[in-house]
């Protein structure tokens, strides 16, 4: 089936059903997933799916709908329903979509062929090759929670009653194992994961396994530690819990409305000046690159933060227009739901300093590399969690901590922020490489 | 009887038991040693609001087909959002292939079972115009300003949902079952000053709008609004090991967290729970008894069948302390040799079952709940919580307080913000040393997380003392 076609076919029945804006959104794709464990191949699913949203707007009233059946009748019956649906919504003059007019995309090399082609058995293979890399890593590694290979493959279309009509297509991949470590009685997890849009940029099974296992015996004989303040380096892999949330309290409507601890603060320092922050989405082969957004809107490289700095908040269509700015292009949606302002590729701009680099320049603090919990306020800036990793003592690891909490202000978390690594993975969303705050609270005995 | 709307028509005239039996002999014919099909069909009505408007108003309808096939340890899955006849037998045959060997001929014949209904919905949500549901969504918002001139910002959403489901397997079963849930939640922010603060509240269950004739869109809006305006003077909260005092109801979510995962039989056979191999020793305080129940009528965490077809049950997983029974799904109970307690769900269609939770809770003790704040010299009193996580194979948990208080010389004083409590779950369960008369289950707003798939849970407890854990705050 022609998705472009039955796109522009349902946003014309909804004009015609008297819709004044319409906007259609189309996913499809494959996804594939294997997990092993203890050698064997655990589950194996595989599957094809579909599905499309729909907005209106009647009278400046916005009304949405979602369905997987595609079959004439019932997108029939959704238009229908959803035109009706929407004089149950309140009138908002700022509802609408975009004010944007078709224009060339870009092309970021978003797709492997590659990935398709590979037989389920290399598949299954990567990932059994990943658990027993684990294994042989260290005798200590006595089970597993299992091993994976995933991927997929998908297509989106939007189209609008303005004349847009978009598409392009992406592709993932990932590996992931998770052994279990075991010493005097005591079990710790650990995990790790490669994850890319191309096969060619996936790190190794034998390595995911192997860091997986490092990871995991380094948590054993894991303490507590006193109650006390001192300096924090979060490790790459957990550094993107607080750009997240930083994110998060830069979306315009929330701030505008008083609801982010960021209110206020366009043009002022919020960040030490090591602080750079960029939103990136036309980055090649990035992860959550795309050219353009949920609402059809062309996505662009922004500066957020720089030299600690705030340089803007985040609108999409609505927000825009009701604060006199423009979309980002940051509206995130699937199939099934509303698009809202969402990182693209988001990340810490790294500095040439190592790891090591830092922690060999603190006499006592705490390395975190895994964080539990989520106690972050974005309104208040509040930030706790739980948190292990290994204590620093006079600029080595010293000793595995578990089972304490650390804890501070978002505000002064930037502001304390003393040095940044180079090791910045673009694995997801939110990327950050190893940073340092001065100082935090940790909770423990 | 389960009363529904005209306007709802049978899931049973979706697919005929030919063709799911045609697709289950398919899903066989590699040498599986059990398949089943599950068939989905839910529709949803969203309904949000800011700032006194209605932002929009949102149905999402999605169905299709699930086919799991069983070979030993290893589970095929596949599924199909079109109910074709090509479409599925496609998918039957992709989750065959997890059974590697030669094609042989298996017949199923499926005949009918009926599902149990422990939540007779009077007014389901769906059988009434979206106008009465914009109406109980604006009274709500409306009681949250009028609680006090501070509330600045008001969110409310409400989520009706109307779901039918088919379970055949190839033991022969045939199950359909209907089921509805609601639910109601709102956000407010109030403001004094530079000082924001949020309070969220909400409730729901499996069944109708009478679900407002015991507690109202305002009474909702108005606890929302109370937290909110009491954590304006909170104070940062207290670092280090000190009592804690959890109230009754959501609470519970805690022992949810660090207690009832780690029973989930998918653990158990893995052996990554630390309760693995426990069966009958003592694991918490003679005053801990835990219970997991799908039964209890119209609750979240309730449902007729599991999402295997098997009925919804009540089990004691701890009693008085010692380690009882295990969750099950059809995996992971059979390769343990344990009976099936009604417990493999999934998010929809898309996923196959593990082992999850339905309304989890800890059992009524005997201590006046006064009693047990008034023991307390110096701690914090924790009233709600968000953000948990659990490590189910060592049993450390954290937890955010979203309402907490310091508990000094037997009474409770200031609030207190920022506050994270982390512990170890079998550690916290020997450590309770008073547990109160005032068993309560939430209201019916939580979801689960687990391997990516959320389904509607239900907790509860009565108050309970644990001795000793960390609170991590950023106060002295």
């Amino acid at each position: 089936m022609d998705y472009k076609e039955l796109a522009a076919g349902v946003v014309k029945s909804a004009m015609k059903a008297g819709a004044e804006e319409a906007e259609v959104y189309v996913q499809s794709g494959d996804d594939f997933n294997v997990t092993v464990r203890m050698g064997e191949v655990e589950t194996l699913a595989q599957a094809s799916a579909k599905g499309l949203g729909l907005r209106v707007f009647v009278d400046k009233r916005m009304a949405f709908a979602s369905a997987t059946d595609f079959a004439t009748q019932a997108l029939d019956d959704m238009v229908k329903t959803t035109v009706q649906l929407a004089k149950s919504a309140s009138r908002d003059k700022h509802n609408g979509l975009p004010d944007c007019v078709q224009s060339a995309v870009p092309e970021l090399d978003l797709f492997d062929a590659r990935i398709a082609d590979l037989p389920a058995d290399q598949k299954i293979e990567m990932a059994k090759e990943a658990e027993k890399a684990s294994f042989d890593y260290d005798k200590r590694i006595t089970n597993s929670e299992g091993a994976a290979y995933g991927s997929s493959s998908g297509t989106r279309v939007i189209a609008n009653s303005n004349g847009i009509m978009y598409s392009n297509s992406g592709t993932d991949c990932s590996i992931y194992s998770a052994p279990i470590a075991e010493q005097d009685g005591q079990m710790q997890v650990g995990s790790y994961y490669s994850w890319r849009r191309f096969m060619d940029e996936l790190e190794s099974p034998s390595a995911v396994g192997t860091e997986a296992a490092r990871r995991t015996i380094a948590k054993l004989g894991g303490k507590k530690v006193k109650t006390q303040k001192a300096p924090i380096v979060f490790d790459w892999s957990v550094g993107a819990l607080l750009w997240d949330s930083v994110f998060g309290a830069l979306d315009g409507d929330g701030v505008h409305r008083g609801m982010s601890f960021l209110k206020k603060k366009l043009g002022k320092q919020i960040a030490s000046p090591l602080v750079t922050l960029i939103d990136d989405p036309l980055m090649p082969r990035g992860l959550g690159s795309m050219p353009f957004d949920g609402e059809g809107v062309l996505t662009r490289t922004k500066m957020v933060v720089e030299d600690g700095v705030l340089k803007m908040y985040f609108y999409d269509a609505r927000t825009g227009r009701k604060y006199g700015e423009q979309p980002s292009g940051n509206a995130r949606r699937g199939f099934s739901g509303l698009p809202s302002v969402s990182p693209t590729n988001f990340y810490l701009k790294p500095t040439e300093k190592t790891p090591q680099d830092i922690i060999s320049g603190i006499k006592n603090g705490f390395f975190v590399t895994d964080t539990m919990g989520r106690g972050i306020n974005t309104v208040t800036g509040d930030f706790s969690v739980g948190a292990s990793g290994m204590w620093i003592k006079d600029g080595e690891l010293a000793f595995p901590v578990q089972e304490v909490t650390i804890a501070g202000n978002m505000l002064d978390m930037m502001m304390n922020v003393e040095a940044i690594a180079n090791d910045a993975k673009f694995m997801s969303s939110v990327v950050s490489p190893t940073f340092m705050i001065s100082e935090m609270t940790v909770s423990g005995k | 009887m389960k009363p529904s709307s005209d306007a709802r028509p049978d899931i049973q005239s979706l697919i005929s038991r030919e063709q799911v039996e045609k697709v289950l002999s398919e899903a066989m014919s590699r040498g599986g040693d059990f398949a089943d099909v599950f068939v989905q069909r839910r529709n949803s009505r969203s309904i949000p609001l800011e700032e006194r408007k209605i932002r929009s108003a949102e149905v999402r309808i999605s169905q299709g087909v699930g086919i799991r096939v069983l070979s030993g340890e290893k589970t095929g899955y596949a599924y199909s959002d079109s109910l074709d006849p090509k479409s599925l037998m496609e998918a039957a045959k992709v989750a065959a292939r997890i059974a590697d060997g030669p094609d042989v001929d298996v017949p199923v014949r499926v005949a009918s079972s009926a599902a149990p209904d422990y939540s007779p919905t009077l007014t389901p949500a769906q059988s009434r115009p979206v106008k009465e549901m914009t109406a109980l969504v604006k009274r709500a918002c409306k009681a949250a300003y009028d609680y006090d001139p501070h509330v600045k910002q008001v969110s409310v959403s409400w989520v009706d949902i109307d779901e039918d489901v088919i379970v055949a397997n190839s033991d022969g079963l045939w199950i359909a079952d209907h089921e509805t849930l609601l639910r109601i939640y709102v956000q407010s922010m109030a403001t004094k000053g530079a000082i924001s603060q949020m309070g969220s509240f909400g409730g729901g269950g499996r069944m109708g709008i009478e679900f407002f004739d015991t507690l109202s869109p305002e009474d909702i809006a108005k606890e929302s609004a109370r937290m909110a305006v009491i954590q304006l003077d909170a104070v940062p909260a207290p670092a280090g090991m000190m009592p804690v005092v959890i109230k009754n109801g959501w609470g519970g979510v805690l022992f949810h967290e660090s207690v009832g995962h780690g029973l989930e039989a998918d653990f158990i056979r893995k052996q990554t729970s630390l309760f693995a191999g426990r069966m009958g020793e003592k694991v918490a305080s003679d005053l801990c008894t835990v219970v997991d129940d799908a039964t209890i009528p119209n609750c979240r965490g309730s449902y007729n069948i599991d999402d295997e077809g098997t009925p919804g049950q009540r089990k004691v997983l701890i009693e008085k302390g010692v380690l009882k029974g295990f969750l099950t799904d059809r995996l992971n109970g059979g390769l343990l040799g344990m009976p099936l307690t009604g417990n493999g769900r999934r998010q929809n269609y898309h996923d196959y079952p593990i082992p999850r939770m339905s309304n989890f809770f800890v059992a009524a003790g005997e201590s006046d709940p006064e009693e047990i704040i008034k023991s307390v010299d110096y701690g914090v009193y924790a009233g709600y919580f968000s953000g948990g996580q659990v490590d189910i194979t060592n049993g450390n948990f954290t937890f955010s307080v979203t309402e907490g208080y310091l508990i000094e010389k037997g009474k409770l004083t200031a609030p207190i913000r920022g506050a994270t409590l982390i512990g170890n779950g079998p550690d916290v369960m020997q450590k309770i040393v008073m547990v109160g008369t005032d068993l309560e289950l939430d209201k019916g707003i939580g979801t689960c997380g687990k391997d990516g798939q959320g389904v509607p849970t239900g907790v509860g407890m009565p108050t309970v003392k644990i001795a000793e854990m960390t609170v991590g705050g950023t106060g002295g």
